[in-house]
């Protein structure tokens, strides 16, 4: 097996043409399965026999908590690969992984409040997976403030790095600790998803959303790293056969 | 002559990783107790902190006991932050930490002194101060001796985690707010365990389970926040 392609996710002109090229794949598919699961979800989908179509929201809610997870565990292992290899472009994935995983995580919590309203008949309650979820919108916060407080970018990029390297260690232990802050409290709420009771028209959109929601990901973090390459590179002369063809 | 030769002797025999840990830690100590204000502001931070909660809330001991363990680690939590801006402040400024990261000494074990100097500076002041300020909140006798344990191996993960946050930000101008930001999150953890091991022992409980899980933070602390410090003071320095 040959190592070249890895040493070429080094050239910032190829990653840019790569993304560029690649871009289109995933946002397509990203939007017909996104549509296609609102349509199964909200329209074929039967209403739940206890929360009636309040669960609906679930098709919005859970991909986003997937995903504001998921992103931080790529922005981690982007940062990761780039302290360890001093990949320059490791990085620009790291910065491009920060307002997307904020973005998911506040979403995740504003649908979390608009479908606690119906099942809990409060907009806010500690609940286990709202409150690490909080917790997570201020570890991408603090990694964005951390970031912005740098002006050389370099500096920006290793410090953020280890910062987002310190950060998943950690996650899976605040985690643990906040279920388990929230067991001594009160019992155990009724949010029991992916459990395999769930019927199986509602589980399929579900599963499509998972996977839209990922790709859309890709799609947003290639585009995103476009702009970050550019950034970055606006003083190279390869910028200048991109941008004026 | 033979007991130069002795000490000699004795020095070459300790790792000279940990010898030079522990002058960095004796320098650090010496120099705070020159300079007695960075020992005594955060404990007056703490007290002040605490005497909010009966002012803002009730003065009735009843009513305040319950919520004593919350108010002493909230304090404790931000008394710790507060005193982390001292951790490297002046070392950086003055380039002492520059010569610690080119003197070819492990950073990671200089670094580790400084924070276990900055633990028994702030932390163990205010693991003593703690029952004092539990006592004005209602914490029944018994307890006391409960808070001074709980608080002070919570301060100790609360500095060694807070090494990486303060390293990171060593070159930020007014970097306090944000120092909170990156830490705060981290340390919820912290938190969580600590309070209930108080509260356990205001209940007069047995609260070995969360001062167990706590001591596991430390542990994991201990052994990976010096590298992280380190890594981050190398990055600041550049």
């Amino acid at each position: 097996m040959t190592w070249t392609w890895f040493h070429r996710l080094g050239s910032p002109p190829h990653v840019y043409r790569l993304a560029e090229r690649l871009t289109p794949w995933f946002a397509w598919p990203a939007g017909l399965l996104i549509v296609g699961a609102l349509y199964g979800g909200l329209v074929l989908a039967p209403p739940d026999y206890q929360q009636g179509d309040g669960f609906r929201i679930m098709y919005a809610h859970v991909p986003c908590a997937w995903m504001s997870l998921m992103v931080y565990v790529t922005m981690a292992t982007a940062s990761a690969v780039g302290l360890i290899w001093r990949m320059k472009v490791a990085y620009a994935v790291a910065a491009s992984c920060a307002p997307i995983g904020a973005s998911f995580t506040a979403a995740t919590l504003m649908t979390g409040m608009l479908w606690g309203r119906p099942m809990w008949g409060t907009y806010w309650e500690w609940d286990p997976l709202l409150t690490s979820e909080l917790l997570l919108l201020f570890l991408y916060l603090g990694y964005l403030g951390l970031r912005s407080s740098f002006d050389d970018m370099q500096r920006a990029d290793r410090a953020s790095a280890v910062l987002a390297v310190v950060g998943v260690v950690n996650v899976p232990i605040i985690h643990f600790s906040v279920y388990w802050w929230n067991s001594l409290h009160q019992a155990p709420s009724v949010m029991k998803l992916g459990a395999p009771t769930i019927a199986l028209p509602m589980l399929i959109p579900l599963l499509m959303m998972f996977l839209g929601f990922t790709l859309y990901f890709i799609a947003i973090l290639l585009v995103r790293l476009r702009g970050e390459v550019l950034r970055r590179e606006r003083s190279a002369s390869w910028i200048r056969e991109v941008v004026t063809p | 002559m033979s007991a130069a030769a002795a000490t000699v002797a004795s020095r070459t025999e300790v790792p000279p990783a940990l010898a030079v840990a522990w002058l960095a830690l004796a320098r650090d100590l010496r120099l705070a107790f020159r300079k007695r204000e960075q020992l005594i502001q955060p404990l007056a931070f703490f007290v002040i902190v605490t005497a909010l909660f009966p002012l803002s809330i009730t003065p009735e001991l009843g009513e305040l006991r319950p919520i004593a363990p919350g108010v002493l680690w909230v304090a404790a939590l931000l008394s710790s932050l507060l005193a982390l801006d001292f951790l490297f402040r002046d070392d950086a400024q003055d380039g002492t930490l520059e010569q610690y990261a080119l003197s070819g000494r492990s950073l990671t074990w200089l670094l580790f002194a400084k924070t276990a100097a900055h633990w028994v500076l702030t932390g163990v002041p205010l693991a003593l101060i703690a029952p004092l300020t539990g006592v004005a909140l209602g914490a029944p006798g018994y307890s006391l001796l409960g808070i001074v344990v709980t608080i002070a191996t919570g301060t100790l993960a609360l500095s060694l985690l807070g090494s990486i946050g303060a390293a990171l930000t060593v070159g930020v101008k007014r970097s306090g707010v944000l120092l909170s930001l990156l830490t705060l999150p981290l340390a919820v953890p912290i938190l969580i365990f600590g309070a209930r091991a108080t509260q356990l022992a205001i209940r007069n409980e047995s609260f070995a389970a969360p001062l167990e899980l706590l001591a596991a933070i430390v542990v994991l602390c201990l052994t990976l926040a010096p590298l992280a410090a380190a890594a981050a003071v190398r990055i600041s320095l550049e």
